[in-house]
């Protein structure tokens, strides 16, 4: 199973296998990881799964579709390697991921 | 104090349900909801989506969903009290004496509460200092457009919100609008006037920039912002607005002594009641295992906490079920001419 790193903003850093097929925030938020709230249940309309995605990774995931950028607008101190954690499906190609969370969500 | 059979807590899909199928057992209610309108996170968050997994309803919209609810319960004339939030609840002999933050009262024997994931608040700056200056000269809604004539305000955000206020201030005020990114999501048209009124020097646009901090004493004197690429640049502004959309806080239903988990209540699968008599909850903000947030488990919630009210609004009435189809009573209540 995929291994992904989850670092809250404090510095703690949870090192997850997360099945293929669920969220980045599935994976979060099933093993009860600090950091990323998911208020609307993965539905891209709240901006509570804001995670930044560690720089060498962020090509590697898959590009944001629609939508997702306007929600990130409402994130919580967005920067250019944000990600809505809900919408990156977690793959084999995502094994090694590594992903911040803001200070707070919202 | 307004006097009703049970409070509602929420004016979305699932507390919607809630006051038809209260209805139909003959319980009166009254709804209060923290958004100036109804329909909770389906008219709040995706008033446009298409929605597949209402049954019985292929395809339908979050506004579609809200209003085919509302003409649903139209025969019941229930109260909405909106944009009010509930502040306290206290228990006074059998009842539930509930306080809104507008000073409205309501006695009632039960208090269901439908409030998905709180109550919607916009969302603020993530700046630390800008705190005293909150509710004075940050603000993140506009009351009186008048007090910005002839001052210079500062306008962060990419939506709607934040352009149709860029352009209606730029009549009488010095707009500079800030942006994270270069796109704006507003409508179209919006964004044109916009990208008009800077060719024609009415509003200065920074995009790519952030608010990086506030300085001042009594009263707000500069900001800073910062672009993307780490360049700081100085900004001299009366005011400062906020245009980030609305977040959903939990707010004061965790002062009143439920049991929660994470930022959600549990409850029986029984009557959704909480571990608080007379008090249940239904919809996203209620959690038992298994537990699914769709509005179609909210409308199962609803069905079974209503019958769960009965006891306390009539405790010498017994309660006899019946369907919409056969009973008279019912159809009554409904208002079905036959």
């Amino acid at each position: 199973m995929p291994k992904i790193t989850y670092i809250e903003n404090s510095g703690n850093s949870h090192l997850i296998e997360v099945a293929n097929g669920l969220s980045v925030m599935e994976g979060a938020v099933q093993n009860n990881i600090p950091g990323i709230d998911a208020d609307c249940g993965g539905a891209m309309a709240c901006a509570t799964c804001h995670v930044y995605v560690k720089e060498e990774w962020f090509d590697k995931v898959p590009k944001k579709e629609e939508g997702e950028e306007d929600m990130l607008d409402m994130a919580y101190e967005p920067n250019k390697f944000s990600r809505l954690s809900c919408q990156m499906i977690v793959t084999d190609e995502l094994d090694g991921l590594i992903v911040t969370m803001p200070e707070k969500q919202g | 104090m307004i006097k009703t059979d049970t409070l509602i807590i929420g004016a979305g899909p699932v507390g919607l349900f809630c006051v038809h199928q209260l209805g139909i057992i003959g319980l009166k209610c009254e709804v209060v909801d923290n958004l100036d309108k109804i329909g909770g996170q389906c008219i709040e968050l995706y008033p446009d989506k298409p929605i597949y997994d209402i049954p019985a309803v292929p395809e339908c919209t979050g506004e579609g969903l809200t209003n085919n609810l509302i003409e649903q319960i139209k025969a019941f004339k229930t109260n909405f009290h909106l944009d009010e939030r509930v502040e306290e609840i206290k228990k006074v002999e059998k009842k539930w004496i509930t306080k809104t933050n507008k000073g409205t009262e309501f006695e009632s024997s039960s208090i269901i509460i439908a409030a998905g994931v709180g109550s919607f608040e916009p969302r603020k700056f993530p700046t630390k200092e800008i705190e005293k200056y909150e509710g004075k000269e940050i603000l993140y809604s506009i009351r009186d457009k008048t007090v910005f004539k002839d001052k210079t305000v500062c306008i962060f955000g990419g939506g709607d919100s934040a352009l149709d206020w860029a352009i209606e201030l730029s009549n009488t005020s010095k707009v500079i609008l800030v942006h994270r990114r270069d796109d704006f999501r507003g409508m179209q048209a919006s964004v044109d006037k916009v990208n008009q009124l800077k060719e024609e020097g009415k509003i200065e646009v920074y995009t790519k920039y952030q608010l990086d901090s506030v300085q001042g004493k009594e009263k707000i004197e500069n900001i800073t912002i910062k672009h993307e690429d780490g360049t700081i640049k100085e900004i001299k502004t009366d005011y400062v607005l906020g245009f980030f959309g609305l977040i959903m806080q939990l707010g004061p239903i965790a002062e009143w002594g439920l049991n929660l988990d994470k930022k959600t209540v549990p409850v029986n699968t029984e009557n959704f009641e909480t571990n608080k008599e007379g008090i249940f909850a239904i919809g996203d903000i209620c959690s038992y295992p298994g537990k699914l947030k769709l509005i179609l488990s909210g409308f199962h919630e609803g069905a079974l906490a209503a019958r769960g009210c009965f006891k306390y609004a009539k405790p010498d009435e017994k309660y006899r079920f019946e369907f919409t189809t056969s009973s008279k009573t019912v159809k009554d209540r409904l208002g079905v001419k036959e």
